[in-house]
């Protein structure tokens, strides 16, 4: 008994939840449905700018959320779409930047930073290593040689 | 002597530090400014407009003063004007009015769109607030803000004697944006010069 109460009460909070910002839009099919909620997460809500147009309350939004719902109903690609919302509130709305020169840096700039970190660490890997081999061999004279092996003879036999 | 490169990482950062702090201090700075005249601090980006240098988008929609009366683009070219997103919901149109009044006393053409609003609220708001528009379009269902990139009232469009969209001022139009950012512009395109 208590516990169906729970249960209930969880679901009551859970729909409370979900329907915070989902407007009541009929979806021809499950597919419309999916890219619905794919583009309402990757279009930016321009009053809030924090937000996406999903979950963001702004009027403004659910305006874009009824006309990206518009679109959708008349056939249009995602491209078709995005252009749409672009074309009157500019680059800002994506979430995913479009790759041009202005935005180049944004796509690739981490990883170059990554590539040069690696780069250096490999170059100072090197380094050492070959620092490290070279103590070991040839730098040694004849003379040398032998008293290393002389310490180490004297060493064998003191233990 | 090869330790010199280890502290490029960290010329790197102090780089990338000054410049987000240089950029921080200037937004400031900007709104320290605003506060010193009296006016709201902004505290968030505004957008740059993605319909400058566009032709106003295509509309036919009722006019304010008599909703049997359709506007549409046409009617906007000729002369270069200020088109106001405004609504009696508001609370910003309501400051920035008394200065639209005095702008149209000069003789600077001002047109209106009325987003998202009640068209008798509107009227009642023009009677007892005077009317600066010379067209005021009925945009009750915000598709024309929508096609403007409009996320908010006020919002000032500035277009030359071809409809082409010139400039976009976002928030409150005072006599200090007036003189700053929109005057220089506009006499530009009433000179028949490039703003």
């Amino acid at each position: 008994m208590i516990r169906g109460l729970w249960v209930t009460l969880l679901w009551v909070l859970m729909v409370g939840v979900s329907q915070a910002a989902v407007d009541t839009f009929e979806f021809d099919s499950e597919e419309q449905r999916q890219r619905f909620y794919e583009l309402s997460g990757e279009l930016r809500c321009p009053k809030c700018q924090n937000q996406n147009i999903a979950d963001s309350d702004a009027p403004v939004a659910t305006d874009l959320r009824r006309e990206l719902y518009r679109l959708l109903d008349e056939g249009q690609s995602n491209e078709e779409i995005i252009g749409f919302m672009v074309a009157r509130y500019g680059d800002f709305v994506r979430y995913k930047p479009a790759l041009t020169a202005q935005t180049i840096v944004l796509w690739f700039g981490p990883a170059l930073f990554l590539l040069i970190g690696l780069a250096t660490l490999i170059i100072m890997l090197r380094r050492r290593q070959r620092a490290m081999r070279e103590s070991q061999t040839g730098h040694l004279t004849a003379e040398e040689q032998q008293r290393l092996h002389a310490l180490l003879e004297k060493k064998n036999s003191d233990d | 002597m090869r330790r010199i490169y280890l502290i490029i990482p960290l010329v790197l950062f102090l780089g990338l530090a000054g410049f987000f702090l240089k950029t921080l201090m200037d937004k400031q700075r900007e709104n320290e400014e605003l506060a010193a005249s009296g006016l709201q601090p902004s505290n968030s980006l505004e957008l740059p407009s993605a319909l400058i240098g566009k032709p106003f988008p295509a509309f036919s929609l009722p006019s304010v003063e008599d909703p049997a009366d359709t506007l549409s683009t046409e009617d906007l070219i000729g002369k270069p004007a200020l088109v106001n997103v405004w609504a009696t919901w508001c609370v910003a149109c309501r400051v920035e009015h008394p200065v639209l009044n005095k702008l149209s006393a000069q003789g600077v053409v001002i047109h209106g769109i009325n987003y998202k609003d009640d068209t008798a609220s509107a009227q009642k708001w023009l009677k007892d607030f005077h009317d600066p528009y010379q067209l005021n379009i009925s945009d009750t269902e915000g598709r024309l803000g929508l096609d403007l990139g409009v996320y908010g009232a006020p919002e000032t469009f500035l277009i030359d004697a071809d409809g082409v969209i010139r400039y976009k001022f976002i928030g409150v139009v005072d006599e200090r944006v007036w003189e700053r950012e929109l005057q220089p512009r506009y006499q530009a395109l009433v000179d028949g010069g490039q703003p």
